[in-house]
């Protein structure tokens, strides 16, 4: 490594072509770093983060014969490709896994946009309405965001099996919805203090007079919500939005404790969860199962991934 | 239900709420006098306050009230069901893995992500290096757990390895070995698995916290003569501190709160039950209200003081 000049970084070989001419502290530490036992210990460190993924989706295309006989590695000197084991999840008689795929999808749409809907109205109402005790039931909310959902989930059940002033029940079979309303709802109850507090602080960053001149000019606050804010909230919505879909999707928690038990309508979660139980061994099924419910996802970290990282940081303490 | 049914439900729902939305915002948009100004407020706080006020904050103290009565919440017992946790044994070794949890896993997790961020900063793929230790990040735990549990499998060490792990023991001359079951260094094992998950996101931050280092500074160290090792330890690590912090309490609620990699690798059982686990387990197994409600408000209990100082260092962050 040669001295640093102030202008070019003397270790030009490792630099994106983008990269920016100037050192970084990152570059600085990288430069003592950049010994070739470096560059090993990001090749192990990538290896040991990928391997483990990469061996249960290469016996996912395996023969359930060669699954069961060697180790997926073995498939480089023998390669066996077969779809049998995603027919057999999928039309197989004891996974059945296109009812629980159905299920996570008609669980995770609702439970995404009631909360964004109605997160955004009352983010509104917190950041232009006026009205007495705004500052105070603001900081409540805030402060709902430390509330662990485990805390809740003993009572709520027993509200939902059981609800007062005659209110039809919510749980079980015969409840309005086969029972998908018990996680709705709970999907949108725990994703509320984050969604409003988001879309709050956002919400602040859009110039008051943009909302001031259209009230002068006679605009209700129905009308600046729909017309000026909305449009102006995409991002801030979509960042959001990926972060409430990926933890709905991949949900367990909420969905055993208030899907009832019965397996009509849990998600691919569940299912894989008891299969992982019941059948520990079937390793041609759960690896199948576990791509079908990894891809998803997987498409929509990589096709959004910026927003994801933005969402992901703001919502980190939920859950 | 078949599926026809269950999208046919997918839709009622979500046109039902729209409908609602939307009659509520046109009947309350016609009225301008002060009382249509309240409306308008209402309207637009009152679904959510509701469900906040029934779904958190009421559940919330009634699982605190639950915590002092017995297991099917008729009779008050004081602080039994506290008393249980901290001396019946098998709630104690809960309460001992936990805390292996939590030592371990935000600690290394960060460790790894920020040797790894520096490591691919400026490198030629630093793009995809990145998306390949984010992606853990992106699939369920239920997921992760089954990645993991492969990578353990056990068989015999004279049979066929399916398992890497095994296959590498037994390729070093070692027996093959049962890291799943095998008490007690098995919930280390399951650590590993928080460990892969969260290391992504600690990347993913520091990575970006290091990126924002002002160049000045780095530039004044480097005319002083610091350089490499002394760098990183003296300006890079101190620069991102607040950013270090959110990653190390962020990760210590979220395990605090693992649940899925419990449930999914061994059920609770071979004495890897952790307190979110137990919560679960008493709580909807052993229809034991009391002590679910219990182990519920410890957790919440031991979040607390974490979140609050995660939300402060987070402004911090957010200041710069």
């Amino acid at each position: 490594m040669s001295a640093a000049s102030p202008v070019v970084p003397s270790d030009t070989t490792g630099l994106a072509p983008s990269a920016p001419p100037e050192p970084s502290a990152a570059a600085e530490a990288k430069r003592r770093l950049s010994s070739p036992w470096a560059s090993l210990a990001a090749i192990v460190i990538a290896i040991l983060w990928t391997v483990p993924t990469a061996g249960l989706l290469i016996t996912s295309f395996r023969p359930v014969g060669d699954i069961n006989s060697s180790g997926w590695w073995k498939f480089f000197l023998d390669p066996n490709v077969t779809l049998d084991n995603y027919r057999a999840v999928f039309t197989g008689d004891d996974v059945g896994l296109s009812t629980y795929l159905v299920n996570s999808i008609v669980i995770t749409l609702p439970a995404v946009l009631i909360p964004i809907a109605l997160a955004t109205m009352a983010a509104y109402a917190f950041a232009w309405m006026k009205f007495p005790g705004r500052n105070a039931l603001f900081v409540a909310v805030f402060a709902l965001q430390i509330v662990p959902i485990q805390v809740t989930m003993i009572p709520l059940l027993s509200l939902y099996v059981d609800p007062p002033f005659g209110l039809p029940q919510l749980a079980g079979a015969n409840a309005p919805g086969g029972g998908f309303y018990t996680i709705w709802l709970s999907h949108a109850m725990f994703a509320l203090p984050l969604a409003i507090f988001l879309l709050h602080n956002f919400m602040r960053e859009i110039p008051g007079e943009l909302v001031e001149s259209a009230r002068v000019d006679g605009a209700g606050h129905v009308q600046i919500f729909t017309r000026i804010m909305l449009p102006l909230m995409v991002p801030a919505i979509a960042a959001f939005g990926i972060f409430q879909f990926l933890w709905v999707w991949n949900d367990l928690l909420v969905a055993l404790v208030f899907g009832g038990g019965s397996l009509n309508i849990s998600p691919m979660t569940v299912r894989l969860a008891e299969l992982s139980g019941t059948r520990d061994q079937a390793w041609h099924l759960l690896s199948a199962g576990a791509f079908v419910s990894l891809i998803i996802p997987l498409i929509v970290f990589l096709a959004l991934q910026r927003y994801f990282v933005r969402g992901l940081l703001a919502g980190s303490v939920k859950g | 239900m078949s599926t026809g049914e269950k999208f046919l439900q997918l839709l009622i729902v979500i046109g039902l709420f729209l409908a609602v939305m939307a009659v509520v915002l046109v009947l309350t948009s016609r009225v301008r006098s002060r009382v249509g100004e309240m409306l308008q407020t209402t309207a637009f706080l009152l679904p959510a306050v509701l469900l906040l006020a029934l779904g958190l904050l009421y559940p919330a103290i009634r699982t605190v009230i639950e915590s002092f009565r017995d297991r099917t919440s008729s009779e008050w017992v004081g602080l039994a069901n506290y008393e249980a946790i901290f001396t019946d044994d098998a709630l104690l070794q809960v309460l001992r893995n936990t805390a292996i949890w939590v030592l371990v896993t935000p600690v290394l997790a960060t460790v790894i992500g920020l040797v790894y961020a520096v490591l691919v900063d400026r490198a030629r793929f630093e793009r995809f290096a990145k998306a390949l230790m984010f992606m853990p990040m992106a699939i369920s735990l239920v997921g992760a757990s089954l990645i993991w549990r492969f990578v353990y499998s056990y068989r015999e060490t004279d049979a066929a390895q399916i398992g890497v792990l095994n296959q590498l023991l037994k390729s070093l001359g070692f027996e093959t070995y049962r890291f799943i079951s095998t008490e007690p260094w098995n919930t280390l094992f399951l650590v590993v698995v928080m460990i892969w998950v969260q290391a992504g996101f600690a990347m993913t931050i520091l990575s970006a916290a290091i990126k924002a280092v002002p160049d000045d500074i780095v530039e004044a160290a480097r005319l002083d003569g610091v350089s490499g090792w002394r760098m990183f330890r003296y300006i890079t690590v101190p620069s991102i501190r607040p950013s270090l912090i959110v990653v190390l309490t962020t990760i210590t609620i979220a395990t605090l709160k693992v649940f899925d990699i419990v449930r999914t690798m061994t059920g609770g059982n071979f004495g890897t039950s952790v307190l979110a686990y137990e919560f679960y387990a008493q709580g909807f197994r052993a229809f034991n209200n009391g002590l679910g409600a219990a182990l519920a408000v410890l957790l919440f209990v031991l979040v607390i003081p974490i979140v609050i100082y995660n939300v402060r260092q987070m402004r911090k962050v957010e200041a710069r």
